[in-house]
């Protein structure tokens, strides 16, 4: 590649030193790594890694004196920035080496507009007058691609899309061509399709400038897509690196196996011969529309579709996908066919009963029968109450004794794969996969007849995330559970999913076994969907030989 | 714009309805009337007078006839008669509104921007000596009842060291005129100001403090240092303005409970303003002066929510005004 010319960053043994009463001394143990001009580095890791830790170092942006860097080099273009001032780091940063953060929702200031925000950039480092400024930014707007360059200046950033506001960041982390651009987790938050394109822009531009890019991710798929060289980090040691080509096919250290082999492929399962099957759970034409509010006495809202005639079947002991982009009303259907939320029309018949028409007492007795399992393991336990307590709360709200309960309680954690000593615990003792484990043994006390998942994986590392879905897939042939699984992620959908839905704006574009769709999606929409997943063309080496 | 202010005044009318016939059918509750309060200060009278008096100022009707009345003649912002001063009540209430609103404008200026300077200050240099030192000097104020506040600065400032005036809002044989006027007013305000604003001012610094921790903390602060600001710059264009919300939405609601909180300051302080006035018309039970002053209080709440509706829309551009 270009290991001919000098590199723009060199990183020696950087050992970065944590509070005392932390989990390690050391969030990083030794990092080396180096930055070519027009090469992507990136830096994989699950969370506590390390990985953000380091991006801060270079920058020097470590919330000091808690966290420090406690020893090694990090040369940027032969200067050492560890030596530097804070004053001088003020001149580097923004101007020489620029970062480009995860969440665009919140990385951009909400009351300035765009324009103020790049302008701030410029203003700092620029030393042009206003009206070249302007100039400039407008330029970097439109290499950024945003339609309507001259309003979106204009703008606030809540009046903008989350890709366009990650385009904007983009825009201002590379308007004075800096030399090194680290960005960390750049994709995470944004929908497939958008992701595609952001890492395409990142990827345009950087060749265009020659500028080193350090990329911090925690997805294989995307290290696929982007990547030059690959670093693997875990807890804070680096595990492996080398050419991507080489990690990626061809992974030496276990670990990197590991985690390569937790990706889910997109190899769905064949179509097992559901239509069959009883139907446990229907839904018939339903409908949702947040209502337009106010009126004479309050201030207007638009009224919003959510979810528009929509009808699917689940069959006994089938796993039926829902899959979507933020705002296709995907949740909105989990919470209509769980009544979490009421549906303007429709039905939707559990067992041959219409939950929909239930009384409130009747809706009590029927709500045994369909339980879920929720995105966040962190805040969808209650913090105050002992594990076994919130396993065996339904079966005793149902009327079961207290004590049967409990005693069952203690089995389903066996049957989740925790140890019966996790019952008297609570919540915050628990890593994030244990707890969505706790989730799901919850919502199995009920031994309902439908399982509702709203993308009960999404929050998890990849390793957990394979984890969990395997114990999903376990459970589903054992006991022979019918699924509705809610998810934005395809390759989690190919995995688990015998039949899917692919929903767009509250509609259903498409239908059918999940590996028919995948093989020849119909809809355009679809069609979409499948080629912006990140690293599709990558087949993952190592396939889980007990893979689900 | 005009639309929304239009819609916001539509809705203050059942509002100040509401409140006025509370606050009559509340006062109705009380034992005795202004006919009772007027006999007693006379020493007493024969039953045949008290009678007529009370038929004079029809007091002798049933409570909702009175209520209607009173209604009808407000919808006219006729207010009546005080019975105790002889004059249109509205001419009463002008007379001493000047006085409660200086009061209180002041107040509440100076413990906004003090309280906010100090919040900030201490955020800066969380769980420092100086942080300590701002919290604890607020916890102190917080903790301090204004009326207690009141009586020792006056026996500190007045009675022993003879620097500031006991009471009253000017020296009655002073006559001064012009820049010595405003002086001498200001000099009368010093005490009654410093004790009214000081526990506001420790609501607005822990507010403030919190607020800037939680906003220093947020993500696009860290965009902003990435992109090569310094602390000023990070302080006065991305934190300040962020954090101010949650304040001013603070200063709306305690306008009006700053009104409540004039009464006692006014008294002790013998401020010819709405709170005294307030206090007196209900020792002599002056029932269309009480009502006046009520009237007036909502309809000065309203209006300063009004204002600060606007000025969070001017501040936070995610608000927009429909």
């Amino acid at each position: 590649m270009t290991a001919d010319t000098a590199p723009i960053l060199t990183v020696r043994d950087l050992r970065i030193a944590l509070p005392e009463g932390a989990d390690r001394p050391f969030a990083l143990q030794g990092l080396d790594l180096t930055v070519h001009p027009g090469e992507i580095v990136c830096m994989v890791g699950e969370s506590g890694s390390g990985k953000s830790l380091s991006a801060g170092a270079i920058m020097r942006l470590l919330p000091e004196p808690h966290v420090h860097v406690a020893g090694g080099k990090i040369i940027f273009e032969g200067e050492d920035l560890l030596a530097k001032t804070e004053a001088e780091m003020r001149k580097v940063r923004g101007n020489r080496i620029s970062m480009i953060f995860q969440e665009p929702m919140t990385a951009l200031n909400p009351q300035k507009t765009v324009g103020w925000q790049i302008d701030e950039v410029l203003k700092l480092h620029m030393g042009a007058k206003r009206k070249e400024r302007q100039a400039h930014a407008l330029e970097m707007l439109k290499r950024v691609h945003i339609p309507d360059p001259e309003s979106a200046y204009n703008a606030y950033p809540h009046q903008i899309s989350g890709g366009q506001r990650q385009r904007v960041m983009i825009a201002m982390a590379l308007s004075l061509s800096p030399k090194l651009v680290i960005a960390d987790e750049p994709t995470t938050a944004l929908d497939v399709t958008t992701q595609l394109q952001i890492l395409k822009l990142i990827r345009d531009l950087q060749k265009e400038d020659g500028a080193g890019v350090l990329f911090i991710t925690h997805d294989f798929g995307v290290v696929a897509e982007i990547a030059d060289h690959v670093i693997v980090l875990r807890q804070g040691e680096v595990v492996e690196q080398g050419p991507a080509d080489q990690v990626l096919n061809d992974p030496k250290h276990p670990y990197t196996q590991a985690l390569i082999a937790s990706v889910p492929d997109l190899l769905p399962p064949p179509p097992k011969p559901v239509t069959t099957l009883p139907v446990v759970l229907k839904g018939t034409g339903l409908r949702k529309t947040f209502a337009a509010r106010g009126g004479l006495l309050t201030g207007k809202r638009k009224a919003v579709v959510a979810v528009k005639d929509l009808s699917f079947e689940l069959h006994q002991g089938e796993t039926l996908g829902v899959v979507g982009e933020s705002g296709s009303g995907k949740t909105t259907v989990s919470r209509l066919v769980t009544r979490l939320l009421d549906a303007d029309a429709g039905a939707v018949e559990v067992d041959g009963t219409d939950l929909l028409a239930c009384t409130p007492r009747e809706l009590r007795g029927m709500r045994k029968h369909i339980q879920m399992v929720f995105q966040d393991p962190m805040a969808s336990l209650n913090p105050r109450k002992r594990v076994v307590d919130i396993i065996a709360q339904g079966p005793i709200v149902h009327g079961e004794d207290p004590d049967k309960a409990r005693a069952r309680a203690r089995d389903l954690l066996e049957l989740v794969e925790l140890s019966p000593a996790a019952a008297n615990r609570f919540p915050h003792e628990f890593s994030g996969g244990q707890r969505q484990r706790i989730g799901i043994a919850r919502a199995l006390a009920m031994e309902p007849k439908v399982i509702v998942a709203d993308e009960p994986v999404s929050a998890l590392d990849v390793s957990v995330q394979a984890q969990v879905l395997k114990l999903l897939a376990d459970l589903r042939d054992r006991m022979n559970l019918s699924l509705l699984f809610v998810t934005h992620d395809l390759r989690v959908a190919a995995q688990l999913c015998d039949r899917i839905i692919v929903m767009q704006k509250g509609e259903v574009v498409e239908a059918g076994f999940t590996a028919e769709v995948f093989a020849n999606p119909q809809h355009p929409y679809t069609q979409n969907l499948l080629a912006s997943i990140p690293g599709r063309t990558w087949t993952p080496p190592y396939r889980k030989t007990d893979a689900a | 714009m005009l639309i929304y202010a239009l819609r916001r005044l539509l809705q203050a009318i059942p509002v100040i309805i509401l409140i006025m016939i509370g606050t009559f059918l509340l006062l109705k509750l009380t034992p005795g009337d202004t006919v009772d309060a007027l006999v007693g200060d006379m020493g007493g009278a024969d039953a045949d007078f008290i009678a007529r008096m009370r038929a004079e100022y029809g007091l002798d009707q049933p409570v909702w006839v009175q209520l209607w009345r009173y209604m009808v003649k407000l919808a006219t912002f006729d207010m009546g008669q005080s019975f105790v001063y002889e004059q249109p009540v509205a001419t009463v209430l002008m007379d001493r509104l000047g006085t409660t609103l200086l009061l209180m404008a002041t107040s509440l200026s100076l413990a906004f921007s003090i309280g906010i300077t100090l919040g900030a200050f201490a955020a800066r240099r969380a769980y420092s000596l100086t942080d300590n030192l701002i919290s604890t000097l607020g916890l102190v104020f917080y903790a301090t009842p204004s009326f207690f506040l009141s009586l020792m600065m006056m026996l500190l400032f007045s009675v022993k060291l003879g620097w500031l005036p006991v009471g009253g809002i000017k020296t009655i044989a002073g006559f001064y005129t012009g820049w010595d006027h405003v002086v001498d007013v200001a000099r009368h305000l010093i005490m009654p100001t410093a004790a009214l604003s000081l526990i506001y001012l420790s609501f607005y610094l822990r507010l403030m403090r919190s607020s800037v921790i939680q906003v220093a903390d947020q993500d696009f602060v860290r965009t902003a240092r990435a992109k090569g600001a310094g602390e000023t710059r990070l302080m006065v264009h991305h934190i300040m303005r962020n954090a101010l919300l949650p304040a001013v939405t603070l200063f709306g609601l305690q306008f009006s409970t700053l009104l409540g909180g004039s009464v006692v300051v006014e008294t002790i302080f013998t401020l010819p303003g709405l709170g005294q006035l307030a206090y007196q018309s209900v020792i002599q039970r002056d029932m269309n002066t009480l009502m006046g002053i009520i009237f007036l209080c909502s309809i000065i709440v309203i209006l300063v929510n009004f204002l600060t509706d606007l000025l969070y829309a001017r501040l936070d551009s995610r608000i927009e005004l429909s």
